[in-house]
């Protein structure tokens, strides 16, 4: 028999909680053991200053320091065949480190290898752009600065990419809000008509299941219908209104033989099937 | 000189045909109704496909202008993003009177699933939209149905109607 567990405060308790659950982690291996890339780091190192290395899913991972980033891809670009820079961006750590990490991924189609290079940045620092070494750099770096708000300097045409000119704050920011700021969500009124005219546009309907029974110009509750913009805050709606198709006469698709004008009050409900 | 013979006791009689001026104008502006070639995002796609020879809109007089200032009816088809919201109200303000929207697809209606902070959470906050299409993405049928429910609500117009003011939106 099953030992007897008293249940009073079985609510209470946690229902589940699972006992094997890993938080998923990709391993990591010590660029030793990959002979290329072994090469690649004493290279590099007589050039920057490397702070750390590991391979992860393939990748060489390298941390550099901030100040290195252009030396760093001209000697992989020209020494070490790096030829290809893939991606650039930047990672979110204000809130932790207080910065951001600035990744950048490269490609050899010679040697088949692929670098991703790191670097730390605090949340006010600048950062050299690598534009003048890759034309990719160019768009990267300009939506770095359009959605995280990292400042790059020898750009030559550091604005915004994908948000307007005029946007205030950077989006991708784990503070951000996903609705937006108050600038964002009056965004296209203030634009258009205007701040003063806020009032008479109204807020954004966010809430995508909103339903208003008493706003009779935007809804209409069935078998409850009334005329377009009536008033029924007290009261005033039909009990009932007979069902019927929406557009005038019926809709008659198919002929009179198939499908007839439905009228709730002339049908009849049938006590047994035929 | 006729060519024809003209029977005065058949048809009606005599070779004319009486009507009302709402009527004759709605007729006109109905069976001509000239939209604008903007589109915004996939349901432009469905757009073209209504647009092109198995659809046909043209049977419907409707032919797609390159001008807005030759159009009467703006189609907002697709996802409308707030940094191009004042381009569209612009379009829409070089129109010439009269005019008429059609909001096609969820997210030009209700900003659809893109419940974010860059798209414009329905395109009737920017204009005064006639007809809401739903459907991700309508089908060209659908399209067809909201041009077909326009004409219907033009019909209903009067063309001696004291201009209203000019809405907001």
């Amino acid at each position: 028999m099953r030992k007897y567990t008293p249940k009073d405060d079985v609510q209470k308790k946690s229902y589940f909680n699972d006992r094997f659950f890993v938080t998923p982690s990709i391993p990591r291996t010590n660029p030793s053991e990959d002979e290329v890339f072994a090469n690649d780091i004493e290279n590099l190192d007589t050039s920057v200053k490397i702070l750390e290395t590991y391979i992860e899913a393939g990748h060489l991972v390298i941390y550099i320091n901030a100040c290195d980033n252009k030396k760093a891809i001209t000697y992989l670009r020209d020494q070490l065949d790096y030829d290809f820079l893939m991606e650039l961006s930047a990672i979110d750590y204000i809130s932790t480190r207080g910065g951001f990490e600035i990744f950048y991924e490269m490609l050899s189609t010679s040697k088949h290898k692929r670098i991703r290079l790191k670097c730390f940045i605090s949340e006010k620092e600048p950062i050299e752009s690598v534009e003048s070494l890759f034309k990719m750099a160019n768009w990267s770096e300009r939506e770095m600065y359009d959605m995280y708000g990292v400042k790059i300097v020898n750009h030559h045409n550091m604005k915004r990419i994908l948000m307007p000119d005029d946007w205030y704050d950077y989006p991708l920011r784990k503070t951000y809000p996903l609705h937006g700021d108050e600038t964002a969500q009056w965004y296209e009124v203030d634009k258009i008509f205007g701040k003063e005219n806020r009032d008479v546009i109204g807020p954004e309907e966010r809430d995508s299941a909103a339903v208003d029974r008493y706003d009779t110009t935007r809804f209409a509750r069935l078998g409850h219908e009334v005329e377009f913009g009536v008033d029924i805050t007290d009261g005033k709606e039909p009990e009932h209104t007979p069902l019927g198709y929406q557009e005038e006469g019926g809709v008659k698709l198919f002929g009179k033989r198939l499908v007839k004008e439905l009228h709730e009050d002339k049908s009849v409900t049938l006590d047994k099937r035929r | 000189m006729a060519q024809h013979k003209v029977n005065y006791l058949q048809d009606g009689g005599a070779p004319i045909a009486l009507t009302t001026i709402d009527k004759i104008v709605n007729f006109g502006r109905s069976n001509s109704l000239w939209p604008l070639t903007y589109g915004l995002a996939c349901c432009a796609i469905e757009m073209m496909a209504t647009g092109a020879s198995r659809y046909d809109f043209d049977r419907f007089g409707t032919i797609f202008r390159a001008s807005p200032r030759q159009a009467d009816v703006i189609v907002i088809a697709g996802t409308l993003t707030k940094k191009h919201a004042e381009y569209m109200r612009r379009l829409y303000d070089q129109m010439p009177d009269p005019k008429w929207v059609i909001s096609m697809g969820s997210c030009a209606n209700t900003g659809g699933m893109f419940n974010t902070y860059a798209t414009v959470q329905g395109a009737d906050r920017i204009v005064p939209v006639d007809i809401y299409l739903p459907g991700c993405a309508p089908r060209p049928e659908t399209l067809q149905y909201a041009l077909m429910m326009l004409q219907k609500k033009i019909r209903r117009e009067s063309v001696f109607r004291a201009h209203k003011k000019k809405r907001l939106v």
